[in-house]
């Protein structure tokens, strides 16, 4: 089993992995992989701690109940799932600023936190907007050769492109 | 027998947790968790996230199609319109860059410790989701709604066949990965 403990693997396995794992969950859940929705409802779940029964009546609640299922306990699995890959290869280790980021900005912790935060904010909001994420709309909808998942997909790389290249190349 | 299976919600529910652990594992293992990688990937200069993302496709997609067909398994395309996932997409794109994660592998880098994917990443995208919830009614008619699609799939676009769309999609796919390896990237 020294393969379960190798760093890495290869990125055709891997994705061919994921692909068959998107079989196994169409065929067994009827449901492909996606992770943002399990973020809105969690929102939601935060939301009624907050401010009480009331927030099941806002629309978009309405639309995707707060409440844990299926792709909540996925997303779940995969903090799961990367801490025994990381654990199993030795790679498990708490850090606050990941290298690059330490090698072109600094070691400061909170500037590193608020680029996160604000970054995840952006990233939040726009994934329901798109109404799904890299797994949901760049695997799983466009494995389904949806419209809107091909559309989705390729404004996410653009937008990406464009903001990481304006942040490592023109501001730092 | 299938459909009995799915109306199971409690063992759905495992079955997630299951499925979960699987795909933060491979993520993991691909290095999609890791900062550097997305951010190498957005300035062109590391190509996993790419390779995986495009070998997922056409495993995923030659499987479910061939599933389909046998009646194993439904397809479920999420809808769209130019509104949502356009200018939806565009701002994931800039969270995207600005955070080096994305929903489902800053879940995954929270797993391998990294802090800032857990405290900045996750905690940034649950506000975010909370802030789209507080604003979707406003946006819904003048901009979600705007050119409205809904859950059309290349085939039924092009009016053909889907394996028509499959078989070439897979060889286009299969021909951008030889170039990217030929390119030495």
């Amino acid at each position: 089993m020294e393969w379960l403990r190798m760093e890495s693997w290869s990125p055709y396995a891997v994705g061919i992995g994921i692909g068959i794992l998107s079989w196994i969950s169409f065929v067994i859940s009827d449901k492909p992989l996606g992770c943002s929705t399990a973020f809105a409802r969690t929102a939601g779940m935060l939301e009624r701690l907050l401010r009480g029964k009331k927030v099941d009546e806002k629309p978009y609640y309405r639309k995707f109940t707060p409440a844990i299922d299926w792709e909540w306990m996925l997303v779940l699995g995969v903090v799961i799932g990367a801490f025994i890959s990381a654990r199993l290869s030795g790679e498990f280790r708490l850090e606050w600023v990941p290298a690059l980021w330490q090698a072109e900005v600094g070691q400061t912790p909170v500037t590193r936190w608020i680029v996160a935060l604000l970054g995840g904010v952006i990233m939040g909001a726009g994934a329901r907007w798109a109404g799904g994420c890299t797994s949901g709309h760049g695997i799983s909808g466009m494995l389904q050769l949806a419209v809107s998942s091909w559309l989705a997909a390729t404004s996410f790389f653009v937008g990406g492109i464009i903001t990481a290249m304006v942040i490592f190349k023109v501001l730092l | 027998m299938l459909s009995r299976i799915h109306s199971r919600n409690r063992a759905q529910l495992v079955i997630g947790l299951l499925t979960g652990i699987a795909f933060g594992f491979l993520l993991q293992k691909g290095g999609a968790t890791r900062y550097h990688v997305i951010i190498g990937q957005l300035l062109l200069t590391d190509f996993t996230v790419v390779k995986i993302m495009l070998s997922a496709v056409i495993t995923g997609m030659i499987g479910v199609h061939l599933l389909k067909s046998l009646g194993l398994a439904q397809l479920h395309p999420k809808p769209g319109s130019w509104g949502s996932s356009v200018i939806g997409g565009l701002a994931f794109g800039v969270g995207f860059g600005t955070l080096g994660y994305c929903p489902g592998t800053v879940a995954g880098a929270a797993g391998q410790g990294s802090l800032d994917a857990l405290f900045g990443g996750v905690v940034g995208i649950l506000l975010g989701a909370g802030l789209f919830a507080a604003i979707y009614p406003k946006i819904q008619r003048p901009i979600l709604d705007k050119g409205d699609f809904g859950d059309l799939t290349l085939p039924r676009m092009l009016k053909v066949d889907p394996w028509k769309v499959v078989v070439p999609v897979a060889a286009v796919f299969i021909l951008l990965l030889v170039i990217l390896e030929k390119a030495g990237l």
